[in-house]
């Protein structure tokens, strides 16, 4: 680990399964024997708002269940747009970044109110930015797999390939099974895989697909 | 770290505080658990449910926090050890029981468990319930971290059984919904007979009736209902959950508590100052050990007090300094009256760096970094604001879309009076703006019930209230009865969506279902409100234009109180989940887009996050990914662009 806390923001919008997604990452931590805190914001937020958990793994010790500013060392977002703003409150020059591509876009978006830009235009700005940040396309995998909610899980399986900690397939496996009923065992571990397969296939090509944008006045 | 946590091998846990407090109260022996849902409390009677059978507890989600109260206390009255739950605004709720309750002390162990939210997060206020402790004159536990969550609340009961009073223990939204590592103890293997015992003289705290007050002769219960807390304060000299950390000699102390004390710790880690201040870190925080606290106001001048949401701390400890000023000589105070620490919304880290580096002169924080400039730039434009609305395919936008154009082709300025639950939100261009007074629960009705009296006064709008089924028996049923009875004309509508959305589901008196799952009797709120003599009528809101002619005629014939039942189930309930009724699709040759109705009607206005606006092509279309498969945009659409099918199981 190369701080100490490690600082894990995972980010999106309630009802992506962002909860599940912190709570067993959580729990695989412990697993390596890590004292874990994690703090997250759930109730009102999960109709349409931004949800946020905040992870501290550690050797020892109870942290704030807030990441101060500027101190996240990954952000894992199931959204695009939230990962830009989860950027700029805890984002810093040493930041990494795994994002989603899929939009859930706001209602003021949907409304036409406000412009909700193309993902390639966020994704290479965010890679302006953080040069490392990688896009996947999370939720397109998860469709094909029959079910956009495991696109948490494969962000997760994304995420064994990209940060300094052992996030170790077993582990998943082992938490998962005491988080969902015995049944999606079985897709979980695909969608984990799928997650791995992908950030092994290097830069993922439909972030190069044109994109449209949505809700624009034009 | 608190006694007993680190002596078993047995590895730690990772626990949500709610589950840590579950923990700690069936560690404790509890065998009653009562309590009403509310957010950040609910997962503590959620967990205990889900052991009752295998633990041999009685859990119950009960009507509302009075009555949940009143049910835990029986049980300590016989004897055994019971835990109750609730929000902040709970604890407003069941004050009036509470007061008289903490005059009658009581016999086995009782806890109340407040769980405040500070900064709003899921709540319309932000009330801090721990002044109550001090008005009730009952003992207050804050936990610092998980451990002490479980820790305390199991040591919570045996103080109650001490003193023989119930203990208050407060929770916030960022310890209960927060998860830490937690070495869980034993569990009990006996289970206490329940007895109670009334037959002994008045005043015989062990076999004589239960009462609060005899008339005129305060001294008989007040007297030794304050003994019982100097008792407490005894007790809190020598606490384990009161800690400190720092030099013997600190240039300034911070005295904190709850998750404020994990922001503190951290703030000082951040700026290396832990050989210049000390944290105090408060677990027993009312009332004061003012021993411990004078020793450690002695080794400081400066204090600075960080604590959510009011100056609690800070007055009692204020309190504490003036009463022993001639030892302790002149201290300066830093918080919320100094303007150092926020007084409104919830702290961070952040917030008590910038109060150490003013008090401390520090360098003040670098202007913000390129990356950072750069990185608000990119959000300026790449991250718009989410507003809240309801989920795809949820009721309430519905039944607010048929009440908002029911009232403008009304055409007399009615109005809705609004009530507390997922369907809080129709104040918002979710619900069309349609809610005009929002309170607390049950206060919809009681407001709308007031106005319609005032109507007397040559006052024409129609008025209107909303409240959920579980808001309906928690606290709307009294208002009903005093609208009826005095012939307030007025149209309540019951947003019925089969259960407490809001807060994840939980059962209420209208199902045939228990907190344990168990059969339970349902009650028919029609009923209910035809035996009071209200017109009642029933419909279902995804029918829309239904819902609106019935509501139009309500309105126009309002004499008296009258009840109209929308009822359809949550997008998120369990027999809806995951599930889509329709197949619902945008044919994109109909779809006449920026023409249509008043200019692009299904997303523009009636804005269900299942609807997309392609501004390539310039029409709609559905978001399979968001889409519910309710089917009511097909309703909306005034083209027929927006067709449903049904889904195939
Ligand atoms: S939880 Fe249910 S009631 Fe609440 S907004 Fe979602 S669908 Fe509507
Ligand atoms: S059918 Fe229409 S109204 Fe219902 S969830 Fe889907 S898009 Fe929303």
């Amino acid at each position: 680990m190369t701080a100490d806390p490690y600082n894990i923001i995972i980010t999106g919008v309630g009802g992506q399964g962002n909860v599940l997604a912190s709570r067993v990452l959580g729990n695989m931590l412990v697993r390596q024997g890590y004292e874990v805190t994690i703090g997250e914001t759930f109730g009102a937020t999960q109709r349409g708002g931004s949800v946020m958990s905040h992870l501290r793994i550690a050797k020892e010790g109870v942290w704030s269940p807030q990441i101060p500013r500027s101190r996240a060392h990954m952000i894992v977002s199931l959204e695009p747009a939230e990962a830009v703003r989860v950027l700029k409150d805890y984002g810093n020059e040493d930041v990494r970044i795994l994002s989603n591509t899929r939009p859930v876009y706001p209602v003021s978006v949907i409304a036409g109110d406000v412009v909700y830009p193309p993902v390639e235009e966020i994704r290479s700005g965010v890679q302006a930015l953080v040069p490392g940040a990688r896009f996947i396309d999370a939720t397109e995998e998860a469709l094909k797999m029959g079910n956009p909610i495991l696109s948490n899980i494969i962000m997760l399986g994304a995420l064994s390939g990209f940060t300094p900690l052992p996030i170790r397939r077993s582990d998943f496996k082992a938490v998962i099974s005491r988080f969902t009923p015995g049944d999606a065992l079985d897709m979980n571990l695909r969608a984990f895989d799928k997650g791995r397969e992908l950030m092994k296939k290097g830069k993922s090509k439909s972030v190069k697909r044109k994109q449209k944008s949505h809700g624009g006045k034009i | 770290m608190t006694a007993g946590a680190k002596k078993r091998k047995e590895a730690p846990r990772l626990l949500m505080g709610n589950e840590a407090i579950a923990r700690g109260a069936l560690e404790a022996g509890i065998q009653i658990a009562s309590g009403y849902p509310g957010t950040p409390s609910s997962e503590i009677i959620e967990n205990l449910s889900r052991s009752a059978a295998e633990r041999n507890i009685y859990v119950e989600w009960s009507t509302n926090e009075k009555v949940a109260t009143e049910v835990a206390a029986a049980a300590s009255f016989a004897g055994l050890r019971a835990l109750c739950v609730m929000k902040q605004n709970g604890v407003n709720v069941a004050s009036d029981f509470l007061l008289h309750l903490a005059h009658s002390g009581t016999r086995g162990g009782m806890v109340l468990v407040s769980c405040d939210d500070p900064g709003a997060l899921s709540s319309v206020n932000e009330g801090d319930s721990r002044p109550f402790a001090r008005i009730l004159e009952v003992p207050l536990l804050e936990p610092g971290d998980f451990q002490e969550a479980k820790d305390m609340t199991k040591w919570a009961f045996e103080l109650s059984e001490e003193i023989r009073n119930f203990v208050f223990l407060r929770s916030v939204t960022r310890m209960s919904h927060a998860s830490g590592s937690v070495i869980i103890g034993d569990l009990p293997a006996e289970t206490r007979r329940p007895a109670f015992r009334h037959k002994g003289s008045l005043l015989d705290p062990d076999n004589g009736p239960v009462i609060s007050l005899f008339p005129g002769i305060p001294e008989l219960k007040h007297g030794p209902q304050q003994e019982k807390l100097r008792r407490a304060a005894d007790i809190f000299e020598k606490s384990p959950f009161n800690t400190y950390q720092g030099p013997e000699k600190p240039e300034l102390l911070i005295v904190t508590s709850s998750a404020c004390s994990l922001y503190s710790r951290e703030a000082v880690h951040l700026l290396g100052l832990k050989d210049r201040v000390g944290i105090l870190k408060m677990g027993t925080t009312w009332p004061l050990p003012p021993e411990l606290v004078k020793r450690h106001l002695a080794g400081t001048d400066r204090i600075l007090f960080v604590e959510e949401v009011m100056p609690f701390l800070e007055e009692n400890v204020k309190i504490l300094a003036a009463e022993a000023a001639t030892d302790l000589g002149i201290k300066y105070f830093y918080g919320k009256k100094s303007g150092h620490i926020p007084s409104v919304g919830e702290l961070n880290p952040d917030l008590v760096l910038s109060a150490l580096r003013k008090i401390l002169n520090l360098p003040s924080e670098k202007d913000p970094s390129d990356f950072l400039k750069k990185a608000e730039s990119i959000a300026a434009s790449a991250a718009p604001h989410r507003e809240l609305t309801f989920c795809p395919g949820c009721p309430h936008r519905a039944s607010y879309w048929s009440i908002h154009n029911a009232i403008e082709l009304d055409g007399r300025e009615g109005f809705v009076c609004g009530d507390i639950g997922c369907y809080t939100l129709g104040f918002l261009p979710c619900g069309f703006g349609t809610l005009k007074t929002i309170h607390s629960m049950g206060s919809g009705t009681g407001i709308a019930g007031g106005f319609g009296q005032i109507r007397r006064f040559a006052m024409n709008q129609p008025i209107l209230a909303v409240c959920g089924d579980s808001t309906f028996f928690h606290a709307a049923i009294p208002a009903l009865i005093n609208a009826v009875h005095h012939r307030s004309p007025i149209t309540v509508i019951v947003l019925d969506n089969r259960g407490t959305a809001m807060t994840g589901f939980q059962p209420h008196p209208g199902l045939a279902v228990s907190a344990m799952g168990e059969q339970a009797v349902d009650i028919d709120m029609a009923e209910i409100c035809r035996a009071l003599g209200a017109r009642v009528e029933i419909r279902d809101p995804f029918d829309l234009e239904e819902t609106q002619r019935t509501l139009n005629l309500m309105m126009e014939e309002a004499g008296g109180a009258q009840v109209l039942i929308l009822r359809q189930a949550c997008g998120l309930s369990p027999e809806k989940k995951g599930k889509k009724l329709f197949e619902v699709k945008v044919d994109e040759s109909v779809c006449v887009g920026e023409n249509c109705g008043c200019n692009r009607l299904c997303t523009r206005i009636f804005r269900c996050p299942g609807l997309l606006w392609d501004g390539q092509k310039k029409t709609a279309r559905i978001d399979e990914v968001i889409c519910a498969g309710c089917g009511v945009c097909a309703g909306i659409c005034p083209s027929g662009a927006i067709t449903k099918r049904e889904a195939q199981a």
